[in-house]
């Protein structure tokens, strides 16, 4: 039997998984001698041995590896034995270029919630048990490598029972960073009106006490606080709603189990598997049994979630209701994460404060996903899911440093054929949130040493991320590029399903800065990753009063029925125009036909809007999107037929459609025809331009029926259809589409 | 009714009688009435000179006319700096056919306006433009001032200086808005035009310690604030609820999308006031009819980072965006 040494150079989610023990236990297992050892690239092993023992120990890798490993790379390598005497693990080392991988915070794993609730175990209770393969990770690291010293924990001295099983390679909790038992690790205190009232078990005692009488409480998490409160007592809800100056955006809710879900709501297999899935996201699933009514009101979805944290999993478990979950902050300002700041900001909206003294290094908000068309499509990516890479199927020839949008940001770190994405940052609409996302921008960089040689943003002028790319662009010397908003949607498409092809890209959304100055949002564009044409596009609409008109369907509907009608339309007796003065309607009618501060908008957003507005269902929206949703939910897939529509020249023109919607008496026909015709516009246009590969992104690509529908008709006509599974189709992933813009520039 | 014919502004007898039978009518005075190529002028010390153009649609509007425009613009321009406002001189561009009533509004207004700060019409000019060529009447207006401040400027923010503004925003743009496009309000909006002197005389005359003084109007207070913060180098905060505006305006912005900030006011100042003066300011503008409606608005915050920073009740802070063309939406 020819004797070898074997090379083995992984690279992916390979630290803090529990990987070196899994290996010196094969390694072990087989009689192999050598070492493994963490590096700023990823694991690095070398075993010598039998050749035949070497291969199985390749096989054994990659069929064993610990279920958080995500290997993105192995370079492999036969070469002479040096004659090593053991099968040691090494000390990591702290040099070269930072290539690992950060891994997302894990839920709490089977094991450590089994010695949570077992009184003998010594943590039991303890709210920060954790192990090697489930815990907190982006949110504690400082920085590279992941160890603990380098983390929030580094406070913390074990115990000694503690640091044996951080030192023992047999132990599941070996080289867990954040190990910690109720002896030597952080604990939890409650505060209200200011002051510290309990400390450990009797501030969780108190805490779930006043939750039970529908008392509204902040509580510290993972990536930032939540406000949670009864999620079936209407009061509270109410009172919570009043206190974060939110009227009717949906809360989330947690519940202990997926039997508590289900009570509640109709979780299908695949909204059960993300429910339990190790990022337990929030998942949006159709209601049941109403919670409180104003948890999600108008709506026939609830966002449920799992608890991920030990903390939670015990307040959860002491209560029979299930909980509004939110996260703490006052409307428009970032989740808050640190206890000073808490304790300074949330008196007002909580009742109650609980903190703990494991510090959060960087915010990271809630995941939020939605089944769309059957799969799994991320509306929030950030906890759970956020830093991990997305792969692109081309090396970036530099490194892009993408901004994102402005609405829902994420910003993108691009390297090598990777796109690392960020957690959600927000609505950067105010100095607080861009001063979050800069602070979010320089950590990420940090951490990964990262230099970018070019910045890519939006091209919308009033963008703050525009604004603030520009500066950047300015201090550090670099190039700045600016991508097309919807061009940019379509690139994030492309990109996270790894096509190489040129596509038709249909991308809808709200309102997007378009190259001719006027606002996008129904675009159809034929693009590669270089260039992009603007096939087709919906007649453009007046926006009456510009960003009053996205907050007032209104306004839009009646802008079409200008459209169609001229002056007609405001003698019409329908509920847009019902909604204003007499006097409103001739200034509305003067500031559209003369175009005062009224620009063109080609946005399929909109025209949902216009759609919710004549069917009442919405005059002035409480959030963004919401005149969408309430469309969405009154589809009846037994509905197959669609209103007329023309197509001229380059332009989809509608208005034969609304003609019809205003002659409808029923709502979710009409919602559905709706629906139905802008799935055949797509499959018309789709055979006009020809093109195999049709991909779907934007906001209103989150809508299941329209998805569900183009995908039935374009598939049908044999095209293949890509939709998004790895980022949002809404502007939380356009930040990907932007770095692989970058592509182009070699 | 009589109209204004191109031979009005030939240079020969028709325009001998036009300059008598109107202008010297209104405007006379010992300087102008000699009728000279260049009128001959006494000053002493530091002189302020600006030259403005006015051009309104329409001509008349609530609360003024291109021609109280005209010379309340080019005192206004004289007062925020200090000087004040001693000659004018006043060129009109007539369109051929306007009516001789409406040019003789303009000049009794522009007579009228100018008597309230006691400022002299001593130079002038008229020409008459075919048909088409111009809209009703452009004015060109220069006017010249003795500097009794000396020091303000858009460069003289400091760290702390508390910003105070004399009346209401946007009510001249709200105005002119309206009855150009034809449009009606509940409340009809009025324009605040209106000549300044005697009440920034009354706070320069007061000892207290004024660092810049801006008239309002193109570009309306986030204008003004933005070009402070730029050339102060400095980051300024204003107080959204503070900022006074008229319901009216409020009105004509939630309908029609627009910021009161962006819109012009022909009537109002800014200052920019040392802290330990700014309560004495605000009482002397409240105590006059121009300033009644004075309010403290807000303060420069720090040196650097020149910025305009709005600040809601809730503690929520924006930037307050200089105008520029459309504000697009941004919502996707
Ligand atoms: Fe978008
Ligand atoms: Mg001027
Ligand atoms: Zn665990
Ligand atoms: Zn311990």
């Amino acid at each position: 039997m020819p004797f070898k040494r074997l090379k083995l150079h992984l690279k992916g989610a390979v630290q803090g998984v529990g990987f070196r023990p899994f290996v010196y236990r094969i390694a072990k297992e087989l009689g192999l001698k050598g070492f493994v050892i963490n590096d700023s690239k990823g694991v690095y092993i070398e075993v010598e041995g039998e050749e035949e023992r070497l291969k199985k120990f390749l096989f054994k890798l990659n069929r064993e590896k610990p279920p958080l490993a995500r290997i993105y790379s192995q370079e492999i390598q036969f070469l002479e034995p040096v004659n090593y005497e053991d099968f040691v693990i090494r000390k990591s080392e702290e040099k070269g270029e930072k290539e690992v991988l950060v891994l997302p915070d894990i839920a709490t794993c089977e094991d450590c919630l089994r010695e949570l609730f077992t009184p003998e175990d010594r943590r039991y209770m303890y709210p920060f048990i954790n192990c090697t393969n489930c815990g907190p990770r982006f949110t504690i690291i400082e920085r590279l490598p992941y160890d603990r010293k380098n983390t929030t924990m580094k406070v913390f001295e074990m115990c000694p029972e503690c640091k044996r099983e951080y030192e023992n390679p047999l132990d599941r909790r070996f080289h867990a960073q954040p190990n910690a038992c109720p002896k030597c690790g952080p604990w939890v205190s409650l505060y209200k009106d200011g002051k510290l009232i309990a400390e450990k078990n009797e501030a969780l005692e108190l805490l779930i006490e006043e939750i039970k009488i529908g008392k509204i409480v902040a509580v510290k998490g993972v990536g930032g606080f939540h406000l949670i409160c009864n999620a079936t007592n209407e009061e509270s809800v109410r009172t919570l709603r009043k206190r974060k100056r939110r009227s009717e955006k949906p809360f989330a809710v947690m519940f202990k189990s997926l039997e508590q879900v289900e009570a509640y709501a109709n979780p299908t297999e695949l909204e059960k598997a993300l429910l339990i899935s190790p990022e337990r996201p929030i998942v949006l699933i159709q209601k049941k049994k109403e919670l409180a009514p104003s948890v999600s009101p108008g709506l026939k979805r609830v966002g449920a979630f799992l608890p991920y944290s030990p903390l939670h999993h015990l307040i959860l478990n002491s209560l029979d209701f299930p909980v509004v979950a939110t996260s703490a902050n006052i409307s428009e300002e970032p989740i808050i994460k640190d206890n000073k700041e808490a304790l300074e900001k949330l008196g007002e909206l909580a009742d109650l404060i609980l903190v703990h003294n494991r510090d959060i290094k960087r915010r990271c908000d809630d995941s939020v996903v939605k089944v769309v068309s059957g799969v799994p499509t991320p509306i929030r990516r950030s906890r759970g899911y956020a830093p991990l890479p997305v792969e692109v199927p081309f090396e970036l020839p530099k490194r892009v440093l993408a901004v994102g949008g402005m609405l829902k940001n994420t910003f993108a770190l691009g390297f090598k054929n990777q796109v690392i994405l960020s957690q959600h940052i927000g609505d950067i609409e105010n100095l607080n949130t861009l001063k979050v996302f800069e602070e979010s921008v320089f950590d990420l960089m940090e951490l990964y040493e990262f230099e970018p040689d070019v910045v890519v943003c939006d091209m919308h002028p009033r963008y703050e991320t525009t604004r603030w790319a520009e500066e950047f662009s300015r201090k550090r010397g670099i190039p700045l590029i600016k991508v097309q908003h919807h061009y940019a949607h379509m690139l994030s498409c492309m990109a996270e399903n790894g096509i190489k092809e040129k596509v038709l890209g249909i991308a809808w959304d709200g309102t997007g800065y378009g190259e001719d100055g006027t606002l996008w949002g129904g675009e159809f564009l034929v693009a590669d990753y270089t260039s992009y044409e603007r096939a087709f596009n919906f007649k453009p609409v007046k926006l009456i009063g510009g960003e009053k008109a996205v907050k007032e369907p209104r306004r839009v509907a009646l802008s079409l029925l200008f459209d169609i009608f001229g002056e007609e339309a405001l003698n019409l007796d329908l509920l847009p125009v019902k909604s204003f003065s007499e006097r409103e309607l001739k200034n509305l009618y003067l500031a559209w036909k003369k175009g005062i501060n009224s620009p063109l908008s080609s946005s399929v957003g909109r025209l949902f809007d216009a759609l919710a507005s004549l069917l009442n269902l919405k005059q002035i929206l409480s959030y963004e999107g919401q005149g969408a949703m309430m469309v969405e939910d009154l589809y009846d897939p037994l509905v197959k037929d669609n209103y007329p529509y023309e197509i001229r020249g380059k332009e989809v023109d509608l208005r034969k459609a609304f003609l019809e919607v205003l002659k409808e008496k029923d709502k979710s026909l009409a919602a559905s025809r709706f629906i139905n015709t802008l799935a055949k516009v797509c499959e018309d246009i789709a055979l006009m331009v020809g093109i195999e590969r049709v991909c779907l992104s934007g906001g209103v690509m989150q809508n299941d029926p329209l998805v569900t529908k183009i995908k039935e008709l374009l598939e049908k006509e044999k095209f293949k259809v890509y939709t998004h599974q790895k980022v949002p189709p809404n502007d939380g992933g356009i930040a990907l589409g932007q770095a692989v813009f970058g592509l182009s520039l070699v | 009714m009589k109209k204004i014919l191109l031979s009005h502004g030939g240079g020969g007898e028709e325009t001998q009688k036009l300059i008598k039978n109107l202008f010297l009518k209104y405007f006379s005075n010992e300087i102008l009435n000699k009728l000279e190529d260049a009128s001959l002028l006494n000053l002493s010390g530091k002189v302020a000179f600006t030259t403005d153009a006015f051009t309104v649609s329409p001509i008349f509007f609530r609360g003024g006319d291109i021609g109280k425009l005209a010379v309340a613009g080019t005192v206004n321009d004289l007062s925020v700096m200090g000087a004040r406002p001693k000659y004018l001189s006043v060129s009109f561009v007539i369109e051929e056919g306007l009516s001789f009533e409406e040019l003789e509004e303009v000049v009794k207004s522009m007579a009228q306006e100018a008597s309230k700060t006691g400022v002299q019409i001593v130079a002038g000019d008229t020409k008459v433009v075919p048909k088409g060529q111009a809209d009703k009447l452009f004015i060109s207006a220069s006017g010249i001032g003795e500097v009794v401040y000396e020091g303000l400027s858009a460069h003289n923010l400091r760290e702390g200086n508390v910003i105070i503004v004399s009346g209401s925003v946007g009510d001249h743009g709200a105005c002119i808005l309206a009855q150009r496009e034809g449009m009606e309000f509940e409340v009809p909006v009025e324009s605040d035009c209106k000549s300044l002197w005697n009440m920034i005389e009354k706070v320069l005359s007061s000892g207290a310690e004024v660092h810049a003084i801006r008239d309002a109007t193109r570009g309306g207070l986030a204008g003004v604030l933005n070009e402070w913060a730029e050339q102060s180098k400095v980051t300024i905060e204003v107080e959204e609820e503070k900022i006074p505006v008229k319901e009216a305006v409020r009105g004509l912005c939630e309908l029609l999308g627009f910021e009161p900030t962006h819109l012009a006011n022909e009537g109002m100042a800014v200052f920019a006031v040392a802290s330990q003066d700014a309560q004495k300011v605000l009482e002397i503008l409240r105590s006059t009819p121009e300033g009644k409606e004075a309010q403290i608005i807000g303060k420069v915050v720090k040196k650097g980072e020149p910025k305009v920073i709005l600040s809601t009740p809730y503690g929520v802070k924006r930037v307050m965006e200089p105008p520029a063309g459309e504000l697009l939406p941004r919502i996707c």
